[in-house]
């Protein structure tokens, strides 16, 4: 059982946590549910009712293996098959900055979930800045590995882009976590000092 | 054609009402089972069969020798394990494996022929059900099916919610589209063109519509394997010839392995069943039985878990028929998967050696 949540990637440890605590038995969709490991997690400890959509078929196929309610399809297109307030939650981990429009998808998000949460690496942190005010190229850091002519990262955000794009959506920030080399920090500066952030949404 | 004896024989009690309106009376169901059936009854698991399939999903055919149409699937420590479960698979009505058909004896002693009532998939499954009712198995752990199996677990899960806790469609649609008709009237037009049809009244004669029969296998069996697959498995290549003859042999390696596969298809199935058959496919819209709208079909399927796979290569029921399926079930809030395996073979990849099928079929009985 604790081996879910003790090998769950930081934002989702930090999801599942509010779930488990604060709302055992919810209805959860994953969008970008990757191996499923969030799902089994909510589903083992948290008696949830998880379902996942993923786009890549060789997780889409370890997700059914372990026995998860994972869907194969573009969260892009598919999300607007499902009804209105569907779910308890809608989660969305690191995949909000690869949407072909981010804000359609919070919209998505928050029409088939009563809640969201949304994980993203902070574009502005002080090593990305650093990196592309000394170096003058597209930053390459831990939380943004890869150059940027291969990332999947075509719509860089911000921690205070985001809040302006919630704010612009009518959407409620209940809480919000962020971290730097994977270990929680204090919202203070977290523009500057966030390598990630998570967003718990209404609205 | 031989009939084979199967091993078990369920005759149903009652008359089975059909779609047509008509009724089927004293109806016989031939199955075959592997593993032991729990003492709760909780570990059956329903294996449905394609168009010319049958129930020897796991053991020898008797008329050709040849191994079950799923071993690769099904027994001991396979993806459906018969350690674990007690698999059922029974020849649908309209078939000629043992239940009954058009090639069986009608009321008046005689074979039913073009008497034989018109059914559908749901007819179809209106035997399992009853089949099930008599072996006392209320609720399936399962229901497994590629292809028209597949569209018989879509219609037991829509019709009889209760009677499945998981389904499983592999390859199959929830309606067939103009192409699929297409295809299927080439092939009862190829048999009943064939003189040897006589009307359906073959049965006692010297001739057997054959030909036709071997040329709707044919025409079928091209619908089943990739453009890929064939060019691989035969490209341009010439049969056992340095040159082509000029003539209208089967100068092709591929024209030579359709013949052979339809004429072997004469030797084990009835010309009759497979008109029955491919009508019944072609009348199966699951939206069309529930008011129009997909979704309906599975509004009172919520207790079933759901499993869809298709396959990348598969033109006969693309991938695009899966995923409308999967959008119906995400619209009614069921429990469902959905996965495009990529393999070369086209339809037929879900009875081949497939190592992520395996893996999905196991981990989703056992989740």
């Amino acid at each position: 059982m604790a081996d879910h949540a003790a090998g769950l990637r930081f934002d989702l440890a930090a999801i599942a946590a509010v779930i488990r605590e604060k709302h055992p038995g919810a209805l959860v969709l994953d969008i970008g549910c990757g191996d499923g490991a969030l799902m089994a997690a909510l589903e083992s400890e948290a008696g949830c009712d998880a379902r996942g959509i993923e786009i890549d078929a060789e997780l889409v196929e370890r997700c059914v293996a372990r026995g998860l309610s994972v869907v194969q399809g573009d969260a892009n297109i598919d999300l607007a098959e499902y009804p209105d307030k569907a779910f308890d939650f809608a989660v969305l981990s690191q995949t909000l900055q690869t949407a072909t429009r981010p804000d359609l998808m919070l919209d998505e998000l928050l029409r088939v979930g009563t809640r969201a949460f949304v994980s993203f690496p902070n574009f502005a942190h002080w090593r990305t800045r650093t990196a592309l005010m000394f170096g003058g190229r597209m930053p390459v850091t831990g939380a943004l590995p890869v150059s940027w002519y291969e990332t999947q990262n075509i719509h860089h955000v911000t921690v205070d882009d985001f809040r302006d794009l919630a704010r612009a959506k009518g959407a409620v920030i209940e809480r919000s976590w962020f971290f730097a080399t994977e270990r929680a920090i204090s919202p203070v500066g977290a523009n500057w000092r966030a390598e990630y952030a998570v967003f718990q949404l209404s609205r | 054609m031989n009939v084979a004896q199967p091993s078990h024989v369920f005759a149903v009690p009652d008359d089975l009402p059909l779609d047509s309106g008509q009724v089927l009376g004293g109806a016989q169901i031939a199955y075959e089972t592997y593993g032991d059936l729990a003492a709760d009854r909780s570990n059956a698991v329903l294996v449905c069969h394609a168009l010319t399939g049958d129930q020897y999903v796991a053991s020898p055919h008797p008329v050709t020798g040849k191994p079950g149409w799923w071993e690769r699937m099904v027994g001991p420590d396979k993806p459906i394990d018969t350690n674990r479960f007690h698999v059922i698979c029974a020849n649908v009505i309209g078939s000629c494996m043992g239940s009954t058909g058009p090639a069986s004896e009608a009321p008046d002693g005689a074979p039913y022929a073009m008497r034989f009532p018109v059914i559908t998939i749901r007819d179809m499954v209106r035997g399992l059900v009853a089949l099930l009712d008599g072996l006392g198995i209320e609720r399936l752990h399962a229901v497994v099916g590629g292809s028209m199996g597949g569209m018989q677990a879509l219609s037991l899960a829509a019709n009889w919610p209760e009677r499945a806790a998981r389904v499983l469609v592999i390859a199959s649609t929830a309606r067939h589209s103009a192409q699929n008709i297409a295809f299927h009237e080439v092939g009862r037009q190829a048999i009943m063109a064939d003189p040897g049809w006589a009307d359906g009244d073959y049965y006692a004669r010297e001739a057997r519509p054959d030909n036709g029969l071997a040329v709707a296998r044919m025409a079928a069996h091209i619908t089943y394997l990739s453009e890929e697959g064939l060019t691989a498995k035969f490209g341009r290549r010439l049969q056992d010839r340095e040159a082509t003859s000029f003539s209208f042999d089967a100068d092709f390696q591929v024209e030579s392995y359709l013949r052979y596969q339809g004429s072997g298809f004469t030797q084990r199935f009835d010309a009759n069943s497979y008109l029955y058959i491919t009508r019944a496919m072609d009348y199966f819209d699951l939206a069309q039985e529930h008011g129009g709208k997909l979704a309906n079909a599975f509004a009172r399927s919520r207790n079933a878990r759901f499993c869809i796979v298709s396959f990348d290569t598969d033109w006969l029921y693309p991938t695009a028929e899966s995923r409308h399926i999967v959008h119906a079930l995400n619209a009614t809030g069921n429990r469902a998967s959905f996965v495009e395996l990529s393999a070369p073979s086209g339809h037929d990849s879900f009875l081949l050696p497939h190592e992520q099928l395996d893996r999905v079929v196991e981990g989703f009985l056992n989740g």
